[in-house]
């Protein structure tokens, strides 16, 4: 089998053979109870590469990548460096070794300077003065700015993203595990990153690069190997491959594809929101700042940004999970609701759908039945005189796994033991069979895998189509360009003007991201679009 | 081979039935060890302790006189810690809820006050225990005050005023200068099940309080929102449910609960005020609501058990000259296990053999 793989073996230079791959895994299999999360996979990651790693959410690219980084021990299998079996014991043996990992999460401490970061991250015993010059030289060699003296709570998402490759780069990696790296770029951002992997490439560095990106990809990356279901399905060259035939060999089936229905009328405005301003709950939090916009009912509002600009705390003031003083900052169905409660807005025809599927869309350690009760308690007809009504809850459950294919293990399990993709269609479908006039969602398919993306996005869209007015949130610009009538973007806790979608260049919304504004008269120009 | 913690794909419901039993099991198997250190035959003492208490009616009616406090108070208590509120302070709420209630009692003395002295005192002892539980509860909303800290430094203040009473103003002076109020009259005194028995209509309320309290958690929409709010706070939020009404509420009902568990046990057991009319219900109560898995069925089954082990731990000193505070010790290894075994609901026990092994074997 192993000779097997390495005839398929699509690396472009033939300077392999002979020589041994710089990290090998060999049938690596990892159990977790009766789940097999990887399944005898083998990967060779050579020098001077850029190894994609491709695959849906749950496929097992975290779990293997987790082996690899000696964040967890394999059930079997095992993993070879430079040709030696190696078992790792933790992080820090995979660190010495040479392995680097940026994760997609970062683990900074918001009130401690970039230095400060560094320094707890960092194996070695320099000291703290060294290890600052250091961090300064790297990053400028690399060409990627850091002030060491700044604490992380002042800086963007790019600039933390920025905190974790120098860290890791200092520790001089052989290779560089990265998770997802674009997701929380703009498409500028994103550019200047591909240099430097371009750069770290030409160094001899070995990198994995984990995306399901696939144009990305089949830009950046030397080889790809794809996992499905914890499995290897196949390793190739992204760059002779589309990005369509990549996607079927991640989803293993053609991926439906979303279609809006022709003529979508708009009506009347739904969901107003007049000059919106709110100081932050919590230290650190975005401050919104003028916020207006208004959306009709058969429209879908998209709106496009980097995380952490104030998306979170919008959709917190338009579910009145926080509340304005000013009644009239949001208006649903004609009605001043700024300063209604959730509870309120649902009975006015709202709905809501966050980006946190488990512990805030859903309680994680409480049947599917309770969570329907969760946001349906205050105008489904769930409650009487104060008692639930078990089989009115029991009853959304099956028409939510009905209508939007939920899979699940048993009738009624508890949340948490959904896939992701599913407790998603559940918690949208838990909304939309409400018949909602106004639908708020944010990050409607983060982490879902391509065939609940299709079937939300549609969902959404149909949504629309009946009447509703839909706001999205998302920081996946091929998603709000699909789906989405008008797009804006959020930046600082400001929000842009609306650009109809087929104005709405990935240049324009990557400089709406980045904080720059378009040309007035453009601009002005997209508000009467 | 190694053995691991697994984290299980779902909460196991067998296992929350069987942890109980699991911690009960080892915590005799603890006591034992203990009584063989003490140089007392172990077989004996459990027999004491747990035999002995059942094989005659008195100490069966003692037993269902000392889980009535327990049960009363745990069931509030469930209701405060499935809503993420932890009220420390039931016996201080206890306390206060007897003094709020021998208040009556004390002023109708000797007059010819009719049939509402009881039902007058059990209200305003429902009343006092409710409000002082609040005090805990709105500076925990107010100020952000630890409620752990304020409800349990209440329980002293609480403690002393007794204290003060019947040493004091409320002094029997017929009394031999006891701190002790006079006894009740007939008006102010629960009435007896059975005529020259133990067991009182207190025992009664407390099943009362069980029954309404499993209706409330499994079938309202109140229930739902004190075990959302604890389960998922963020959640909850997001079901438009307010943790800070619900840390005011069943804080109010846990303080009532135990208020009325302390004029219960004053007008009824013991028949006057007087210190040390507990011996520790509300700390003890604590045990009971997570032995009991906060669930109201488990507290009742959870609270005869305790109440148990003090009959059976009088017995044991009676009998074996065992310290009476090895009761104590045997609580709190109760709970010390109960704890550690609820892990168990969501994990469970692996056996992991040497990669290699494995590979061979599967591949």
């Amino acid at each position: 089998m192993q000779a097997h793989q390495r005839m398929l073996d699509p690396t472009p230079n033939g300077l392999h053979s002979g020589e041994a791959p710089l990290l090998q895994t060999i049938g690596l299999t990892k159990r977790y109870g009766d789940f097999l999360a990887n399944d005898s996979i083998d990967i060779d990651i050579w020098p001077k590469q850029i190894h994609a790693l491709l695959g849906e959410n749950g496929a097992g690219k975290s779990t293997l990548v987790k082996a690899i980084y000696g964040l967890i021990q394999p059930s079997a299998g095992e993993i070879r460096w430079q040709g030696a079996p190696i078992v790792l014991s933790g992080p820090s043996e995979a660190r010495s070794r040479g392995v680097g990992m940026v994760f997609q999460h970062f683990s900074l401490f918001d009130n401690l300077t970039v230095a400060e970061n560094v320094a707890l991250g960092l194996d070695g015993k320099e000291s703290f003065k060294d290890m600052s010059a250091r961090l300064e030289q790297v990053s400028k060699t690399y060409g990627l700015p850091l002030d060491p003296r700044r604490e992380v709570w002042q800086l963007s998402v790019g600039e933390r993203q920025r905190i974790e490759i120098v860290r890791a780069l200092m520790q001089d990696p052989k290779f560089l595990i990265l998770d997802e790296p674009t997701a929380v770029l703009t498409p500028q951002e994103a550019d200047q990153l591909f240099i430097v992997l371009e750069r770290l490439k030409a160094e001899g560095r070995a990198i994995l690069y984990i995306s399901h990106k696939l144009e990305e990809v089949k830009r950046l990356c030397d080889t790809a190997t794809i996992l499905r279901g914890g499995k290897t399905v196949e390793t190739c060259n992204p760059r002779l491959e589309t990005a369509a035939s990549l996607a079927r060999m991640m989803v293993g089936s053609e991926v439906k594809e979303v279609k809006a229905a022709a003529g979508r009328q708009t009506t009347v405005p739904r969901l107003v929101v007049n000059d919106l301003s709110l100081t932050p709950s919590e230290a650190h939090g975005v401050r919104l700042e003028h916020i207006s916009f208004e959306l009709k009912g058969g429209e879908i509002l998209g709106i496009a940004g980097v995380a952490g600009n104030g998306q979170d705390e919008l959709f917190a003031a338009l579910s009145g999970e926080r509340l304005s003083k000013d009644p009239g900052t949001v208006v649903i169905e004609g009605i001043a609701a700024g300063h209604l409660s959730i509870t309120q807005r649902r009975k006015l025809g709202a709905a809501f759908v966050p980006e946190e599927r488990l512990g805030h869309g859903t309680a994680p350690r409480m049947k599917l039945s309770e969570n329907a009760l969760l946001t349906g308690h205050a105008a489904s007809g769930m409650v009487r005189h104060g008692f639930i009504d078990t089989a009115a809850t029991l009853k959304t459950v099956d028409r939510a796994t009905e209508t939007f294919d939920v899979r699940k293990a048993k009738r009624d399990p508890e949340a948490a033991s959904l896939s992701g993709g599913n407790l998603q269609k559940f918690i949208v479908g838990r909304e939309i069979l409400r018949n909602p006039a106004v639908l708020v969602v944010s990050q409607p398919t983060w982490g879902v895998d391509a065939g609940a993306a299709a079937v939300i996005r549609q969902a959404l869209l149909d949504l629309a189509t009946a009447g509703a007015a839909v706001l999205v949130t998302s920081q996946d610009l091929d998603e709000i360009a699909e789906i989405a009538d008008r797009i804006a973007v959020m930046f600082h806790g400001r929000l842009s003007a609306p650009l109809a979608t087929s104005e709405a260049t990935r240049e324009k919304l990557g400089l709406l991201m980045g904080g720059s504004s378009l040309e007035p008269k453009e601009a002005a120009h997209a508000v009467g679009a | 081979m190694q053995l691991v913690l697994e984290k299980r794909a779902e909460r196991s419901n067998t296992i929350a039935l069987v942890s109980p039993l699991i911690a009960i099991g080892l915590t005799i198997a603890t006591m034992i060890v203990l009584f063989a250190i003490l140089g007392k035959n172990p077989l004996l003492a459990l027999h004491a302790y747990f035999i002995a208490p059942l094989t005659d009616g008195y100490s069966l009616q003692e037993i269902a006189v000392k889980a009535t406090p327990l049960v009363m108070i745990a069931i509030g208590l469930s209701l405060c810690y499935l809503a993420n509120a932890w009220n420390i302070g039931a016996e201080g709420q206890f306390l206060i809820g007897a003094v709020a209630g021998s208040w009556i009692a004390v002023k109708t003395q000797g007059t010819d006050a009719g049939a509402w002295v009881l039902p007058a005192m059990l209200v305003l002892a429902a009343a006092a225990g409710a409000l002082y539980a609040l005090i805990p509860a709105i500076c925990k909303v107010k100020f952000g005050a630890s409620e752990i800290l304020t409800s349990l430094m209440l329980v002293y203040v609480a403690d002393l005023f007794l204290d003060y009473l019947v040493r004091g103003p409320w002094r029997d002076p017929h009394g031999f200068n006891f701190p002790t109020t006079a006894e009740f009259d007939p008006v102010a005194t629960v009435p007896l099940l059975i005529e020259g028995g133990r067991l009182h209509l207190g025992s009664i309320i407390a099943l009362l309080v069980v029954a309404a309290a499993a209706i409330l958690l499994g079938r309202t929409i109140k229930g739902f929102e004190i075990r959302v709010v604890g389960a998922a706070p963020r959640a909850a939020r997001f079901g438009g449910f307010n943790a800070n009404q619900l840390v005011i509420l069943t804080f109010a009902v846990s303080g009532a609960l135990a208020g009325l568990a302390g004029i219960i046990e004053v007008a009824g057991p013991v028949g006057h005020l007087q210190p040390g009319i507990s011996p520790g219900y509300g700390f003890t109560a604590i045990i009971v609501a997570f032995l009991g898995r906060l669930n109201p069925l488990g507290i009742l089954i959870a609270g005869l058990f305790l109440a148990l082990t003090f009959i059976g731990g009088e017995q044991a000193q009676i009998a074996m000259k065992i310290p009476l505070d090895v009761t104590k010790v045997f609580q709190g290894i109760l709970l010390f296990y109960v704890l550690a075994c609820d892990s168990l609901i969501l994990y469970r026990f692996k056996l992991v053999f040497p990669n290699r092994q494995v590979a061979r074997g599967t591949h």
